[in-house]
């Protein structure tokens, strides 16, 4: 590697386009979010910078934080249900033949290239009234009800008297469902990536020396792993938190993440310092993450997954 | 890495190792289960934009109708062209910028760099809406003229994506470069070369595979991106996602399903393209 003052007629060239770029389109444009989240709405459009801190207070208002405590909790359901399921697919794809493996990552890595939004739209058809999800079951319970009949058991209803569907769609399950199906690649990578570079003597010696695969995974898999999982947690949760058109397709009235009201003083109330203060906490919020992690998994493994 | 274990020759092979983890019935099952739920919701997407039914509920023969409809959708049509005309300038800005990036980079050390790196990488790591909120405030404050021809109306667009595109354009070749022999540049200096004739001669000749799965990657970003646009297109300059989007809110027919499958076979071909040419470095660094 070359020290910049050895030429640098080429180190500008190469650096001050892109950086040029980068600053022009995308420092300056997220400083002036920062600016606006000072600012005063004065009028349609007019934003007057007066450094007063109310869009923030206003963050923390009762009917603002029943929201994020609602949008926090969903996205860490699904983040939860991303983990659980999560660790033993890794585990499977790590433990897999090794001929297997690149064909088990590539399968989980296909549904991951296809637009999010296209994707959150393909779970409606699943879980409407009349969807996949129903009339499967639907179908076990007319099984479950002729079966009841042969025993003479029918004439009593003890099914209810007709399926009824379940509602799987625009409520907050929903959300969370979709969370799940739009982040879930996120999960399996770092915990795969994780799980591949552990020593397997350790395994082989805890089940040896008579602990169960339960106790295995908590006292040996699990601490020499849970770096992966910190990554996964992460880059599934935070930006869970901003994806507004999962509840946008697939919530009800109330379901809402924080995204969607980021969204709204954008598109529709028009109130730009109070969603600017909003993004600028969501940012705040990455960055702790990000750093949390740094200091725990150590500076080595920087910013890969 | 351990080697996988091998079993012994003759040893019976239905006996469960303690590590044979795929083995386990339980576990295949849970797998098997976590990919038909991954599979499942796009496969009948897919499937039902060939249905000929206007209720996506049951299957009642293959038609290309739905398809007929796309097409003569002129909205539709025009999102679409959109689309690909900010995919194509997205990329070809956003694929030299990334290479300037990762050869710079990869050659200069220099105060603050640690810093730099960090800054590159911001367009990937902060959550997509701040940057669409980012773009939209900038945009308007930047007085964005609204009235002006192809493709200077899709100018904001186009800015915005190579903005998220050309630092992950840098990863990629970034990684390819990592494999090049120093030496040859020192050789070809020696031999007389200048700056310029090397760099063309002898590393963008190497960086090709790079250069090439970076751009197919930006193309497929551009192509995909929802949220980022959302904010940043006017009302006249839609692209096919947002275009599925209010299509989606509006009512959900087989029409959109037909316009989805187009996207989603175009993104697949890019990516899986790209993949293959960086293959053949990976498997130089294994």
């Amino acid at each position: 590697m070359d020290s910049w003052r050895k030429n640098p007629l080429v180190f500008w060239v190469l650096n001050l386009s892109p950086s040029v770029w980068l600053v022009a389109f995308f420092i300056v444009p997220l400083a002036l979010v920062w600016v606006l989240s000072f600012g005063e709405k004065r009028g349609l459009l007019d934003v007057a910078i007066t450094g007063t801190l109310d869009n923030y207070a206003r963050a923390l208002q009762p009917l603002y934080l029943e929201i994020f405590w609602k949008s926090i909790w969903m996205a860490a359901a699904a983040t939860m249900v991303c983990l659980i399921v999560g660790y033993p697919v890794a585990f499977a794809i790590a433990f897999a033949p090794s001929r297997w493996k690149p064909y088990l990552l590539l399968a989980l890595m296909v549904p991951f290239w296809i637009n999010i939004l296209i994707r959150t739209y393909a779970l409606i058809a699943v879980f409407r009234t009349r969807g996949y999800v129903n009339f499967t079951l639907e179908w076990f319970w007319d099984q479950a009800n002729s079966l009841l009949g042969a025993i003479g058991l029918g004439g009593y209803g003890l099914m209810g008297a007709r399926f009824e569907p379940l509602e799987l769609l625009y409520n907050n399950f929903a959300v969370s469902l979709g969370i799940v199906y739009a982040f879930f690649p996120f999960m399996v990578l770092p915990l795969y990536a994780n799980i591949e570079k552990l020593d397997r003597s350790y395994l082989e010696a805890s089940l040896d020396l008579g602990a169960g695969h339960w106790r295995t995974f908590f006292s040996v898999v699990f601490p020499l792993t849970w770096h992966g999982a910190l990554s996964g947690v992460i880059i599934v949760f935070i930006p869970a938190l901003g994806a507004f058109f999962i509840p946008d397709l697939l919530g009800g009235t109330d379901s809402q993440l924080i995204g969607n009201v980021i969204e709204r003083q954008f598109k529709s109330a028009n109130d730009w310092p109070f969603g600017a203060a909003l993004s600028f906490l969501l940012m705040y919020a990455t960055f702790g993450a990000l750093a949390l992690r740094a200091l725990v998994v150590g500076r080595k493994q920087g910013l890969e997954v | 890495m351990t080697a996988p274990v091998r079993r012994p020759h003759g040893s019976p092979r239905n006996l469960i190792g303690p590590l044979d983890y795929t083995r386990r019935w339980w576990m295949r099952f849970l797998v098997a289960a976590t990919f038909l739920a991954l599979y499942a919701p796009i496969l009948t997407l897919i499937a039902y934009s060939f249905n000929d039914s206007r209720r996506n509920i049951m299957w009642r023969g293959f038609t290309l109708k739905y398809y007929e409809k796309a097409w003569n959708n002129d909205s539709l049509i025009d999102a679409f062209v959109n689309s690909l005309s900010i995919a194509v300038f997205s990329t070809a800005v956003s694929t030299l910028l990334g290479v300037l990036v990762a050869i710079f980079l990869w050659r200069f050390k220099f105060p603050g760099k640690s810093a730099y790196e960090g800054f590159m990488v911001l367009p990937i790591v902060i959550p997509e809406i701040c940057m669409g909120v980012a773009m939209m405030a900038f945009f308007a404050r930047v007085g964005w003229p609204t009235n002006l021809t192809w493709p200077f109306n899709l100018g904001n667009i186009i800015i915005a994506h190579i903005a998220f595109s050309f630092p992950f354009v840098a990863v990629i070749v970034r990684a390819r470069m990592v494999g090049f022999n120093r030496e040859l540049e020192d050789a070809a200096k020696d031999l007389g070369a200048s700056e310029w004739q090397t760099m063309r001669d002898v590393v963008l000749p190497y960086l090709k595979p790079g250069i090439v799965a970076g751009g197919l990657i930006a193309f497929t970003l551009s192509l995909d991106d929802f949220v980022i646009t959302f904010f940043t297109a006017g009302p006249n300059t839609i692209t096919l996602p947002v275009k599925i989007f209010s299509m989606v809110r509006f009512s959900v027919t087989p029409e959109v399903n037909a316009a989805s499958t187009i996207l989603i076979v175009i993104t697949v071909i890019a990516t899986v393209l790209a993949m293959r040419f960086q293959a053949p470095q990976d498997k130089q660094e294994g």
